[in-house]
C-alpha cells in the first residue's frame, strides 16, 4: 500500500525529469550547418534513472528522519574504531606501516597521486583552521596556495634561492597575505566574507594571468627545481619518493599543530568566535587578533602546500589556482566534518584518490563530484566524521571538596 | 565625448544584465539567507534552451519574430522549472541545517549542472544567433549604442519595473516581503512559506533566463561555463547593492557594469574582473552592508 504510493510518486517525478531534461538531453544542434540531431533514447535513460533514484531518495529521506529520533544511543562502529584505544592503536600501527612502505610496493604513478592527495590533506587542514575552527567562510583559500607556489617559483627564478630557504618564505608571505585579506574583512560577516575572499582569490589569479612581466602570464613557470637532499643527486623516481616522504612529514606536522591549536587558548577563542561573535567579545576575547591569527595560521599551511606543490610538479601556471580548487578544498573540510582532523584527512584522500582510480568514468567525474556534494550534505551534513569537542568532565571528588569547603566556611 | 557615451552605454548594457541576475541572488538570499551558487547555471541553461529551440525552429523555417517569442517563452519556462527543481532537491531538505551545508550543496549543484550541459551538449563554444529584433535608431545615436544594446537596456528596465510593482502590490509579493522579514512569523499569520520560496526561485530563474538570452545574443557565443563568471559578477553586484535588497541589486548591477566599462575603457581591458572585485572590496570596507543594505543589528 505504502510502497505503491511511493512508486507512484517516483513515477511522477520521473515524468517531470523527462520533461525537464527533454531539450537538453534529446536535441543537439549544430548551429553552423543547421542540423538538428534527435537523441530519443536518452529520454529512456533519464526516465529509468530518475525513477530509481527518486525512489531511493525517498527511502533514504524517510530513513534519515527516522534516525534523527533515535540519535545518540550508541556510538557508530566507525567512531569506536577511531576513538577507542583498543581499536585505534592497532589501526594506527597498520596505517603507519602502510604509509612507510607505500612507495616500495606501489608504482611511481601511484606515489605521485598519493603525494598530490597529501598536498590536499595539508590544504584541508589549513582551511579547517579558518572554516572549521574559527567559522570564517573562506571561498578564496586557493589564493594563499598560489602565493606559496609563486613565491617559490619566482624567487627561485630570479634569485636562485633553494627549496629549504623558500619554504618558510612562502609560508610567511602567505601568512602576510592572510592578514592582508583579513584586515579589510574584519567587519564583514558570513556571506560578505565569503564573496570578498572569493574576489581576492580571483584578483590574485587574474594578476598572475595578465601581468606577464611579473608572473610569465598563462604559460606559467617551468623548470622549478625539486627540493635537495643534502646535495645528493636524485633521479626522477627517487625524488618522487623523496617528495612523498616530505609530504608525509609535513602532514604529520600539520596534524600535530592543528590538534594542539584546537585545544589551546586560541583554539577555544576561535570556537567561541564561530559560535557567537558578540558573546565572544563580551567574554573578553580580542576579535581582531583572533580572526587575524585564524587567517594567518590557515594561510601559512596553504603557503607551504603551495611551495611543496611547485616543487613536486616543477611547473605552475595560474590555471591551477581557480575557484574550483577552492571549492574542492572547502568540500574536503565540509565532507570530512568541520573541525575534525581525522575527517579532513579521510575526505582529502577520498576526494583526490577516488576520481584518480575511477578513470573509467573520467567524463563523469565532475558530475559525480557535484552529485556527491549534494547527497552528502542532505544525508550526512555533519561530514564523514563529526568533530567531537574536548570536554572537561567534572569529577565527583572535586565536587565533594567544594561542598566540603562550603560547609566549613 | 563619443567614446564616453559608448562606454557609458556598454556599461549600462552590462549593468542591466548583472542587475537581472543579481535580482535572483538577492531575492533568494533575502528569504533563505543562502547564496544560490547554481543561479549562474540557470542563466546558462536558459541561454542554451533558447539556442536549441531557436535552431530547431530555424530549420523548420519559422519567421524571426516567432522564433524570438517561442525561444524566449520556452527558455523562461524551462529555466523556471530548473530553478524550482534545484530548490526542491538541493535546498529544501537543508532548511534546518547549519549555514554551510546549503552553500556546499549549492556549489555541488552548480558543478553538476555545468557538467550536465557539457556532457549532454558540448564543451565547445557555440555561435549564438542574434535573436533580438533590430530597432531603428536615430542616426546620431547609432555610433554610440547598438540596437541589441538598446533592447537589452529596455527589456531589463521593463522587467525591473514589473518586478518592483509585483513585489509592491500583489498578494504574493506581500507574502514574499513578509517571509523575507521573518519566516516563522509569516508562517504564523498564514503565509505558505514553501510556496513563497518556490515562487522566488521561479521568478529569479525566469529573470536569469531572459538575461541569458539577451547577453548570449549580444556576445554571439555560448558554452557551458558562461554561467560561472556571470554568476559571480552578479553576486558581486548583489552584495555591492546590499544583499537582500531588490533596489540594491538593480543599483549594484548598474554601478558594477558602469565601473567595469569605464575602467576597461580608460585604464586596461586585461583587468576587467580585477576592477569589479576591487570595487566590491572598497565599498564593503566603507559600507559593510552594501550600498542600500540595512545594517541589521546582531543579537546574541
Amino acid at each position: 500500500m505504502k510502497i505503491t504510493a511511493e512508486l507512484k510518486k517516483s513515477f511522477y517525478i520521473a515524468l517531470w525529469f523527462i520533461l525537464l531534461t527533454f531539450p537538453i538531453m534529446v536535441i543537439r544542434v549544430n548551429t553552423i550547418e543547421q542540423i538538428v540531431i534527435w537523441r530519443w533514447v536518452n529520454l529512456l535513460y533519464v526516465g529509468i534513472g530518475s525513477f530509481v533514484l527518486s525512489f531511493l531518495w525517498q527511502l533514504f529521506l524517510k530513513k534519515k528522519s527516522r534516525s534523527v529520533q533515535t540519535i545518540g544511543t550508541k556510538p557508530s562502529p566507525l567512531r569506536r574504531l577511531l576513538y577507542e584505544p583498543k581499536f585505534n592503536r592497532p589501526a594506527l600501527v597498520v596505517i603507519a606501516i602502510f604509509t612507510i612502505i607505500f612507495p616500495f610496493i606501489f608504482s611511481h604513478y601511484q606515489v605521485n597521486i598519493m603525494t598530490t592527495a597529501l598536498i590536499y590533506v595539508m590544504l584541508g587542514l589549513g582551511l579547517n583552521i579558518e572554516v572549521g575552527l574559527a567559522g570564517l567562510l573562506d571561498l578564496g583559500y586557493v589564493a594563499f596556495y598560489a602565493v606559496g607556489a609563486y613565491s617559490y617559483a619566482l624567487l627561485n627564478y630570479h634569485f636562485g634561492l633553494g627549496f629549504w630557504t623558500l619554504l618558510p618564505v612562502g609560508a610567511i608571505l602567505a601568512a602576510f597575505f592572510g592578514i592582508l585579506i583579513g584586515l579589510p574583512v574584519l567587519r564583514l560577516r558570513g556571506d560578505y566574507l565569503a564573496i570578498v575572499t572569493l574576489g581576492f582569490a580571483e584578483i590574485i589569479r587574474l594578476i598572475l594571468e595578465n601581468w606577464n612581466t611579473f608572473s610569465f602570464g598563462p604559460s606559467g613557470i617551468s623548470n622549478i627545481p625539486r627540493p635537495g637532499l643534502f646535495g645528493i643527486k636524485l633521479n626522477s623516481e627517487q625524488s618522487a619518493i623523496y617528495m612523498y616522504y616530505l609530504l608525509v612529514i609535513f602532514c604529520l606536522l600539520a596534524i600535530f599543530v592543528v590538534h594542539r591549536l584546537k585545544n589551546s587558548r586560541i583554539g577555544r577563542a576561535w570556537n567561541a568566535l564561530r559560535e557567537d561573535e558578540l558573546a565572544c567579545q563580551a567574554a573578553g576575547i580580542d576579535k581582531t587578533r583572533t580572526k587575524l591569527t585564524a587567517f594567518a595560521l590557515g594561510a601559512t599551511w596553504a603557503g607551504m602546500a603551495g611551495v611543496l606543490f611547485a616543487a613536486k610538479t616543477t611547473f605552475i601556471n595560474p590555471a591551477s589556482f581557480t575557484f574550483l580548487e577552492s571549492a574542492m578544498i572547502l568540500s574536503i573540510v565540509v565532507l570530512g566534518g568541520m573541525g575534525s582532523i581525522i575527517g579532513v584527512v579521510i575526505a582529502a584522500l577520498a576526494i583526490i584518490l577516488l576520481p584518480e582510480y575511477l578513470r573509467v568514468f573520467s567524463d563523469y567525474r565532475m558530475i559525480l563530484f557535484g552529485a556527491v556534494l549534494i547527497t552528502m550534505m542532505i544525508f550526512r551534513p555533519q561530514g564523514i566524521i563529526a568533530d567531537m569537542r574536548k570536554k572537561y568532565e567534572s569529577h565527583k571528588t572535586s565536587g565533594s571538596k567544594i561542598k566540603g569547603i562550603d560547609q566549613n566556611g | 565625448m563619443n567614446y564616453f557615451g559608448e562606454l557609458f552605454f556598454s556599461g549600462l548594457t552590462r549593468g542591466s544584465i548583472y542587475a537581472l541576475l543579481a535580482l535572483g541572488y538577492t531575492m533568494v538570499y533575502g528569504i533563505l539567507q543562502l547564496i544560490n551558487f547554481a543561479h549562474g547555471e540557470i542563466y546558462m541553461i536558459g541561454a542554451f534552451t533558447a539556442l536549441i529551440v531557436a535552431s530547431v525552429l530555424t530549420v523548420k523555417g519559422f519567421s524571426s519574430i516567432a522564433i524570438l517569442v517561442l525561444a524566449a517563452v520556452v527558455a523562461v519556462v524551462y529555466s523556471a522549472a530548473y530553478g524550482y527543481t534545484v530548490e526542491k532537491i538541493a535546498y529544501k531538505p537543508l532548511r534546518q541545517a547549519p549555514r554551510l551545508s546549503p552553500l556546499i550543496s549549492a556549489i555541488g549543484m552548480s558543478i553538476f549542472l555545468q557538467n550536465y550541459i557539457m556532457l549532454a551538449q558540448t564543451s565547445d563554444f557555440l555561435p549564438y544567433p542574434n535573436l533580438l529584433p533590430p530597432i531603428p535608431l536615430f542616426n546620431r545615436f547609432s555610433n554610440i549604442i547598438g540596437p541589441s544594446e538598446l533592447s537589452i537596456v529596455l527589456t531589463s528596465a521593463i522587467l525591473m519595473i514589473l518586478l518592483t510593482l509585483f513585489i509592491k502590490f500583489t498578494k504574493t509579493g506581500k507574502a514574499m516581503r513578509a517571509t523575507a522579514q521573518d519566516k516563522e512569523m509569516a508562517m504564523l499569520v498564514g503565509v505558505n512559506v514553501n510556496r513563497v520560496i518556490s515562487t522566488t526561485f521561479i521568478i529569479g530563474s525566469a529573470l536569469a533566463a531572459i538575461g541569458g538570452i539577451l547577453i548570449a545574443s549580444h556576445t554571439g557565443r555560448i558554452n557551458f561555463y558562461i554561467g560561472f563568471s556571470a554568476g559571480i559578477k552578479a553576486f558581486t553586484a548583489a552584495v555591492l547593492g546590499g544583499i537582500g535588497s531588490i533596489p540594491g541589486a538593480m543599483l549594484g548591477g548598474l554601478v558594477l557594469g558602469l565601473a567595469e566599462s569605464f575602467a576597461t575603457g580608460y585604464i586596461s581591458s586585461d583587468y576587467e574582473d580585477v576592477f569589479a572585485f576591487a570595487l566590491l572590496v572598497l565599498i564593503l570596507i566603507f559600507k559593510p552592508s552594501g550600498l542600500l543594505g540595512r545594517a541589521n543589528n546582531q543579537k546574541v
